[in-house]
């Protein structure tokens, strides 16, 4: 009768007290480590990891990261004695994992006595070098306007049916650093993620030749939920490794975020904790900072780990938590926008509320080129002014505008559908980008482009105005 | 030594018991790798510990020791140039012990053991010395002199004091106390953090000067004054941090505490890259001498980051007693303010108001009410203030929630961080319409009194127009605020068909914007704005309002006065490196053009 242990070793347990969900209370056991590693086995004989979340000399809290339904009160426990790690070695790439770290590709698991504490150590912010390595990632809007440099963290967010998955796929097929040859090594990191998305991603990595360069971490939309909060943790510290032990320059995707998210207030729920706003704990916070701080360059270490994460805002509401808590974390974010998109706009990013934080150290003139920061700040005006023409426009009719506003307008008509808009295989290198920008701007006369400085002006404004002269 | 054994770990929380006389406030030592924590709560035999490194693999049963010390922030020469995690470890400690990442359990110092300073006294043996008095100084940077002031809870006859080169640790003074107990000093002091450090009696002054940060919108609209708090909400991405980088960079304070408290690892590589190579405007020494900072990011233990705080304002006040202006930035007291909220709610505590404990406005206040421009405790009289500028980060960006709500009850000026103004780049995006300042009618005369501070030549000059300057000041907040109910109306009906003195509104209002608030922290020229160049911009624009109120009023069309080519140059001028010169310059241009349209239309105007 119960479970059949014959094959485990060591210590097991039976002293189940309660089952919430995917929390598992338990009677007192003595040497039981805070934050430890647990194997757990319900009587559907399946086997699920677990980790000590709290532990008292009157109980013990498990929370398990698989299958929920199963687990029953005569579940079986073993404690490992140690926190949750993984072997680490440079036979990952190219390899596919379960949300686990489990193989799904048919080979055998990673062998190596190299183990890593998955939740990793916080980088001491001395001992940081401040990114300034431009990424041209060949898409006009990024690099001209929202520039991504090596160990950024810059999140994607996204709405469901925008098209994420392929602006994040042509990322990571043309990110490179101006005047190096190597590419990136990437790390795949899928949370929640449909089938045929995951699908998408690794055709297109073996599209581009890009996996045999790639690490994929699979936990799909039916796979557990909970485990989806050690996938993502899985995945950078891997990451962290190649990165920092390995010397690669690695870009970490992780998608999906808000499902992630969605784990972590199951679990808030399981345990009766206060729910803070939308149900989400209150420590989501810090919880989701020790997974976005982990990009960055490092003192001393070789590589660098640059992270992408891609969230859907729920309700494409910006100020919804997980958007809201990320933004406030990650160094900027690219906004896709669903007007953008039903216009026929690829790639569709709204760059007004879009940001990139480390922009201004990765570009100029030894960087990318000296009119640069003027032309993006040039168009962040210029574009802004041209929507408000826009909505104008709406109440009062075109005819209505002055001649000024009417030409804003035609500035974000035409900022749009040339600069914003390209070819989902368009790789446009930073030197076409600002000359298409500058095309683009000499539509408003000089005097309108007061965010550029003189002599910037006369550099490329008269140029891209009377391109023949 | 008293060890009692922990009974619960709930991440950073731990509870423990077996120390009877366990006091509230009480530093203990958790586990076999002797994790730092502080007693937060008694209750009965069992005591709460707030651990400020990551508790894994702690287990019921592991030994609790108590120190029988509070958490106390090290004062003495060594705090400037360096940066420390929450608890006052010195991060470059923290790598030589672990390497680039942080493990835990490592022990350092926050004042450097081995180091020499040149103590020179200042007192004779066989004075009477009580708290506070300065005995002697040190010349910590080349601009800064480390006063050695006597811990204000000691006095007595003074036996012995020392002079030449020692360590903080080394006995430089000996006191002989009333009751006739022998107290060694050192150069080194201890302070518990969570305790102001005392003032002379009666010793709070009134709030007179103005913090001059360069920043204009700050400077000539919602100045923070010398001693006062300032809060500056907003969601992400609206200029936060890089408000609180330009007052730690351009502010005339004589020391600076920056505490990143739960914010990004890169920010403060950011700092540590920055600071070193930019000059003081006024000492023309690299900003990194008169720094001090204070960084848990958002992935360090979050108990720590409750502390960061503390131990922020704790050196901020211990510089003030000096005699140095002080001023301190706290980017984010949100993140502090969840690390309350995150540790009561782990002790069960019973929430108010979206999670928080009802006691969190009682440490909002006695933050914020650690600021001040005080008389500092001892001889010689001196005055120093610690000045607050506090980021708050609110959900979603609504300030109606509990810790904006709050941090404005206690603070004096409020800047409003606009994300409108943000996503079109208008930065600092301090909604001028929305943002406030208590302090603006006693300390504004002290800005125009700083204008001969930087450029002495310019003074006799200043004195002719200061008395004008609130004029100005009025007039363009005036302007303003009257253009933004004219654009509400433009927005329905379309700017074309506005009469021209509206229109003439819109246009100065969009010169204000473009031309004197917009200030891009990144312009080698306009970072910093001194406070002749404020004034004098806001002046050219101003001027040039009235002049072209006359020109239109001659029925000359508002729409050739927006084509002249001196617009242009109002709204680029900020940048030109010849600074005030070159406003005088474009000043008389505007003049000149405005003259030439008129003649054009052969009417007579007088400007
Ligand atoms: N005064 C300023 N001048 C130029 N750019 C600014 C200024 N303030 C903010 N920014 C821009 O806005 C971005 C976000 O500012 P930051 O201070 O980091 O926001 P927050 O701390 O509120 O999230 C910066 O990366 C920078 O690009
Ligand atoms: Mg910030």
């Amino acid at each position: 009768m119960g479970v059949d242990v014959r094959d485990i070793s060591g210590l097991i347990y039976r002293g189940i007290r309660e089952v919430k969900g995917s929390i598992l209370v338990l009677d007192p056991i003595p040497n039981v480590l805070y934050d430890e590693v647990v194997r757990v086995r319900a009587p559907d004989g399946i086997d699920r990891l677990g980790r000590v979340l709290e532990v008292s000399k009157d109980y013990i809290i498990v929370q398990v990261f698989g299958e929920e339904s199963g687990l029953q009160t005569d579940t079986v426990i073993k404690f490992t004695g140690s926190t949750f790690e993984i072997p680490v070695s440079d036979d990952v790439l190219g390899r596919m994992f379960n949300g686990r770290f489990e193989p799904i590709d048919g080979m055998g698991p990673i062998a190596s006595r190299d183990k890593r504490d998955i939740n990793g150590e916080p980088i001491n912010p001395k001992a940081r070098i401040h990114p300034n390595n431009f990424i041209q990632t060949g898409i006009s809007a990024i690099d001209g306007m929202l520039s991504l440099v090596r160990g950024q963290k810059l999140p994607i967010f996204s709405e469901s049916g925008l098209p994420h998955n392929r602006v994040a796929a042509q990322i990571a097929r043309q990110a490179t650093v101006l005047g190096e040859e190597e590419e990136f090594a990437l790390v795949f990191a899928a949370m929640g993620l449909k089938n045929d998305e995951a699908r998408f991603f690794i055709d297109s990595f073996k599209l581009s030749g890009a996996i045999e360069r790639s690490v994929v971490i699979l936990n799909l939309a039916d796979d557990p939920a909970i485990e989806r909060l050690v996938t993502p943790r899985i995945a950078l510290t891997i990451a962290e490794y190649l990165a920092f032990e390995l010397g690669y320059h690695v870009l970490a995707i992780l998608t999906d975020m808000t499902n992630y998210c969605e784990a972590l207030r199951e679990v808030s729920a399981a345990r009766e904790e206060i729910p803070g706003r939308g149900g989400y704990p209150g420590y989501m916070y810090s919880d989701l900072a020790t997974i976005y701080e982990r990009a960055g360059i490092v003192r001393g270490k070789p590589g660098s780990l640059t992270q992408m994460p891609i969230l859907t805002m729920p309700a494409g509401d910006k100020r919804h938590p997980i958007p809201d808590l990320t933004g406030y974390i990650t160094e900027g974010q690219i906004i896709l926008s669903r007007d953008l998109d039903s216009r026929g706009i690829y790639p569709p990013i709204n760059v007004l509320p879009s940001l990139s934080r480390l922009m201004r150290s990765g570009i100029g003139p030894d960087k990318t080129r000296d009119d640069h920061k003027d032309v993006a700040d040039q168009l962040y005006d210029a574009y802004s002014r041209g929507l408000k023409a826009r909505d104008l426009a709406r109440i009062v009719g075109e005819m209505g505008l002055s001649d000024r506003e009417r030409l804003f307008l035609k500035f974000a008509d035409v900022f749009e559908r040339k600069f914003v808009n390209q070819g989902e295989y368009e790789n446009r290198s930073i030197d076409e980008t600002l000359d298409l920008a500058w095309e683009v701007l000499s539509i408003l006369p000089p005097e309108e482009l007061v965010r550029v400085k003189e002599e910037t002006l006369e550099k490329y404004y008269y140029k891209a105005k009377h391109p023949e002269a | 030594m008293r060890e009692g054994e922990v009974i619960r770990i709930a991440g950073t929380l731990v509870v423990g018991t077996g120390i009877p006389d366990i006091t509230i406030g009480e530093v203990v030592e958790v586990g076999s790798e002797g994790l730092i924590g502080e007693v937060i709560r008694i209750i009965e035999d069992t005591f709460a510990v707030q651990v400020y490194e990551p508790t894994s693999g702690l287990k019921p049963g592991d030994p609790i020791k108590g120190t029988g010390k509070r958490l106390v922030a090290e004062l003495g020469p060594g705090l400037l140039e360096n940066i420390f995690d929450g608890v006052g470890r010195p991060l470059e400690d923290l790598i030589k012990a672990s390497g680039p990442f942080i493990k835990r359990g490592i022990k350092a110092y926050t004042l450097p053991r081995d180091k020499k300073w040149e103590f020179k006294p200042t007192v004779k043996e066989g004075e009477y010395v009580s708290g506070g008095d300065i005995i002697g100084e040190v010349q910590e940077t080349v601009n800064t002199v480390h006063k050695i002031m006597v811990p204000p809870d000691v006095s007595g006859k003074l036996l012995e004091i020392a002079e030449g080169e020692y360590t903080v640790t080394d006995v430089i003074a000996k006191i002989e106390t009333e009751e006739g107990i022998i107290k060694e000093l050192t150069m080194m002091q201890e302070w518990p953090v969570r305790v102001a450090r005392p003032i002379a009696p009666d010793g709070r002054l009134s709030l007179d000067t103005p913090l001059i940060t360069g920043q204009r919108v700050i400077d000539v609209f919602f100045p923070v004054a010398k001693g006062g708090a300032a809060a500056i909400p907003g969601g992400f991405g609206t200029g936060k941090t890089i408000t609180l980088h330009q007052l730690a960079k351009w502010s005339d304070a004589d020391i600076v505490v920056y505490i990143g408290c739960g914010e990004r690892g890169n920010e403060m590589a950011e700092v540590l890259t920055d600071f070193p190579e930019l000059k003081d405007p006024r000492t023309g020494r690299p900003l990194m001498e008169r720094t001090v900072l204070i960084a848990n990011t958002s992935n360090m233990p979050v108990s720590a980051r409750e502390a960061s705080v503390y131990i922020g304002i704790t050196i901020a006040e211990y510089y003030r007693d000096m005699g140095y202006d002080v001023s301190l930035m706290a980017d984010s007291t949100s993140r502090w303010a969840e690390a309350i909220r995150e540790i009561s709610g782990r002790l069960g505590e019973m929430p108010v108001e979206r999670g928080f404990p009802a006691y969190l406005p009682d440490k909002i206040a006695e933050f914020y009410e650690r600021a001040g421009r005080v008389k500092a405790l001892g001889k010689p009289e001196r005055v120093g203030s610690v000045t607050i500028v506090g980021a708050v980060s609110p959900p979603g960006g609504d300030f109606n929630e509990p810790v904006t709500i709050h941090t404005l009850r206690f603070t004096g000026v409020f800047w409003a961080l606009d994300p409108d103004l943000a996503y079109s780049r208008h930065f600092p995006a301090i909604n001028w319409l929305k943002s406030y300042s208590l302090y603006a009618n006693q300390i504004l005369g002290g800005f125009v009194g700083s204008f001969s501070m930087y450029r002495q030549e310019l003074f006799n000059w200043w004195k002719s127009v200061q008395s004008d300057f609130n004029v100005y000041r009025d007039k363009a907040m005036e302007i303003l605020t009257t253009a933004a109910e004219v654009e509400s109306i433009a927005r329905i009906i379309g700017e074309k068909s506005l009469p021209d003195d509206q229109r003439l509104l819109l246009l100065t209002s969009e010169l204000l914007k473009e031309g004197f608030l917009r200030q891009n922290a990144f312009d080698e020229v306009d970072t910093f704005s001194e406070p002749e160049k404020s004034a004098l911009l806001l002046k050219l624009i101003i001027d040039f309002h009235h002049m072209v109120e006359k020109v239109i009023k001659k029925r000359i069309p508002i729409d050739r006065v927006i084509d002249l080519p001196v617009v242009a140059k109002i709204k680029r001028v900020k940048f030109d490196p010849r600074r005030v010169e070159a406003i005088l310059e474009v000043a008389q241009e505007a003049r000149e053009e405005l003259l030439k349209l008129a003649e054009e239309y052969r009417v007579e105007v007088e400007i």
